[in-house]
């Protein structure tokens, strides 16, 4: 941390390298990636201690759903992409249109996942039926966590933004948000080839 | 001071310091006892001292807090307090109830004490850190939602900044995790399991919010800087605190009969708690390098500054040592574990208490800082207390080290009072060490007492 850190109002920076969104939601996306890479390096050092089986169960998981998923989350995170952009044109009209079809994606990941999990646990399948499945339980379930705490934050933007809150002026709030719900998108692009397509 | 009512702070803070005593004789007398196992049996049985220790600290640690709140609320809310009265009939319950628990502890043996006070009723007593009787702990729970009420008020009828807002939750926390030491299920396991949703939830979760907002109140009043800056700091530490402090509990959970999963969870989500506790460090340095004003009271800003990094190496590196499940496989429950309990309580919350006892106390007696002499001492106090928690730290893990080492990982293992007797050089030295911490605390005390020009009140 440099020692202007978290004092510094971002629209007091040159605007080239002008942060968007609040500098504190950086810190925080941060700590939670890190909180996902420490799981994912340790899904690594997991694997290669049992390839063969961490391959074998891998197979089990449904790739289709895996993929689809990806496509939402992309649409979605695209959406909130075009909400800024029209919350900078202060056209506020727009940019809540775009922030409730960002939320449906979202919804969308959650419902896919959801009948994921059902066939799964269906199957008897636990945290504790192996260490494959251990993380694939794990790492998903913390993710869609994030998805729903995601899918919250959209719906405080939603509502702010239909009041008009965010314009070219003062987008600060949207894009700390935005950003957020960027994370989680990134976040499964690593986790989906992780833990359902690599071998 | 600002407001009439912050005076109610004073008698929990003298209680507290008192109680501090206290606990570092027993706690001298415990260590000797590591190496002259009938020294004062069987009056003062181990135990019995281990108790008293251990109970003296937790409640001493509470009544800093309590003060600390009944001080800073008021300030912050921008009101007197909701009733003084109340606060202080409480600090009179709290002290005579904490005697009371000490005097049965130290007078009859603890199944007589346990018959006494209707264990049978409810059985909760007889596990480490939640030994107190049924009443005594029904005691704590009237006390601490009669204070949770207090300021709860204040705030409600005053402003209601972040810091206050933090330090609510943390205090709300604390209330609601002590509730688990009630429930006292018969499997082992679960037992276990939700002691440490007391324990370990109270130390490294809501604690540290009250932590954090005593330490960004005392920041903002010694700098100067922008209570904005200083508040995004403490929003920051608060998330990254329960991000890894929550599921952190699982480093808990590796041995005591837990799924294997909390292996995993425990070892990631707690490897990552050094983090918050690096931040504070960061957020207290980088605050008073960038400070506005030269406060006069500058023993409180070195307690500050002390805060952020000892809570750092003690909670967070010695915490880390030996969180991860293959670490730990060997290190739990050896004197690694003791190495860090010292640090940490020392580091974390017995210099957050300093802290604040430090910037508020003068004030309550009608100062904005003490006489340069008594600074002076107090610094001194600081030192010897600091450098003498750092030796007994590295003394204990040498002794742990060691321990692992004859107990655990050797081809020929030693059975435990072998390898006790081998480790006895450590003991000794964390003994003379413990001495040096005492002669601190005399100092401290001292200081107290010294005259000389004061600061006047701002």
């Amino acid at each position: 941390m440099t020692d202007t850190s978290l004092a510094l109002d971002p629209a007091e920076m040159p605007s080239a390298r002008r942060l968007p969104g609040d500098l504190a939601i950086w810190v925080f996306i941060l700590a939670e990636m890190l909180a996902f890479a420490v799981f994912f390096a340790s899904y690594a050092f997991a694997r290669s201690k049992d390839v063969e089986m961490f391959n074998f169960y891998q197979q089990t998981l449904d790739r289709n759903a895996g993929a689809f998923n990806t496509l939402l989350l992309v649409t979605g995170s695209w959406f909130v992409v075009l909400a800024v952009q029209a919350a900078h044109r202060d056209d506020s009209r727009a940019a809540a249109r775009r922030i409730g079809l960002g939320f449906l994606c979202g919804a969308g990941f959650l419902t896919v996942k959801v009948f994921e999990y059902a066939a799964k646990f269906g199957a008897g399948i636990s945290l504790s039926t192996n260490t494959f499945y251990m993380f694939y339980i794990s790492l998903t379930f913390f993710h869609f966590m994030h998805v729903i705490l995601g899918m919250v934050i959209l719906a405080i933007l939603w509502v702010k933004t239909r009041q008009g809150a965010y314009g070219s002026r003062d987008a600060h709030g949207l894009e700390s948000g935005a950003a957020y719900w960027h994370m989680v998108d990134l976040l499964w692009i690593v986790l989906f080839p992780l833990v359902y397509v690599m071998r | 001071m600002q407001y009439k009512s912050q005076a109610v702070a004073k008698p929990y803070f003298i209680a507290a310091i008192g109680l501090f005593v206290a606990q570092i004789l027993f706690g001298l007398i415990l260590g000797l006892q590591y190496v002259i196992g009938d020294f004062l049996f069987p009056h003062i049985p181990f135990n019995v001292a281990r108790m008293v220790h251990t109970n003296a600290l937790i409640v001493w640690l509470l009544m800093g807090f309590m003060g600390g709140a009944y001080y800073m609320i008021p300030e912050e809310a921008e009101t007197e307090l909701f009733s003084p009265k109340l606060a202080l009939a409480m600090f009179w319950i709290f002290l005579v109830a904490a005697a009371l628990t000490v005097a049965g502890y130290l007078l009859v043996p603890y199944s007589t004490l346990a018959a006494m006070t209707g264990n049978d009723i409810l059985e909760t007593m007889g596990r480490e850190f939640l030994e107190q009787p049924l009443i005594t702990k029904v005691g704590i729970v009237i006390v601490a939602l009669a204070f949770l009420f207090n300021i709860s008020m204040t705030v409600l009828k005053g402003k209601k900044t972040s810091i206050s807002l933090v330090l609510l939750l943390g205090l709300w926390g604390l209330a609601v995790f002590f509730l688990f030491s009630f429930y006292n299920p018969v499997n082992v396991v679960l037992d276990k399991f939700f002691w440490w949703w007391t324990v370990h939830l109270w130390v490294e979760g809501v604690w540290e919010l009250i932590l954090g907002a005593f330490l960004a109140f005392v920041l903002i009043k010694t700098t100067g800087v922008d209570r904005e800056v200083i508040e995004k700091w403490l929003y920051v530490i608060v998330t990254l605190t329960l991000i890894t402090g929550i599921i952190g509990t699982g480093h808990h959970y590796y041995w005591i009969g837990t799924p294997e999963y909390w292996q995993w969870w425990g070892s990631i989500f707690s490897a990552l708690e050094p983090i918050p506790f690096f931040a504070m460090t960061v957020f207290a340095f980088n605050m008073v390098n960038r400070r506005r004003r030269e406060h006069p009271n500058k023993a409180a800003v070195l307690w500050a500054l002390g805060t952020g990094v000892m809570a750092f190496l003690g909670a967070g590196i010695w915490g880390f040592l030996h969180t991860l499940a293959p670490v730990n496989y060997y290190t739990h429950g050896t004197q690694i574990t003791a190495a860090h309990g010292h640090m940490a309580f020392y580091g974390a919350y017995v210099m957050v208490n300093l802290t604040i006892i430090s910037y508020a106390m003068p004030i309550l007696r009608g100062r904005a800082a003490n006489s340069n002499k008594s600074q002076v001492m107090e610094m001194w106090s600081f030192w010897l207390m600091t450098i003498a928690i750092v030796f007994i730290t590295l003394f204990l893990t040498a002794a742990g080290i060691l321990q692992v080492w004859l107990q655990r990982a050797s081809d020929t293992p030693l059975p435990f009072m072998v390898a006790q007797d081998k480790i006895a050089l450590f003991y000794w030295m964390r003994e003379w060490t413990g001495v040096v911490f005492l002669i601190g605390l005399l100092v401290y005390v001292a200081s107290f007492f010294v005259g000389g020009r004061e600061e006047k009140a701002a």
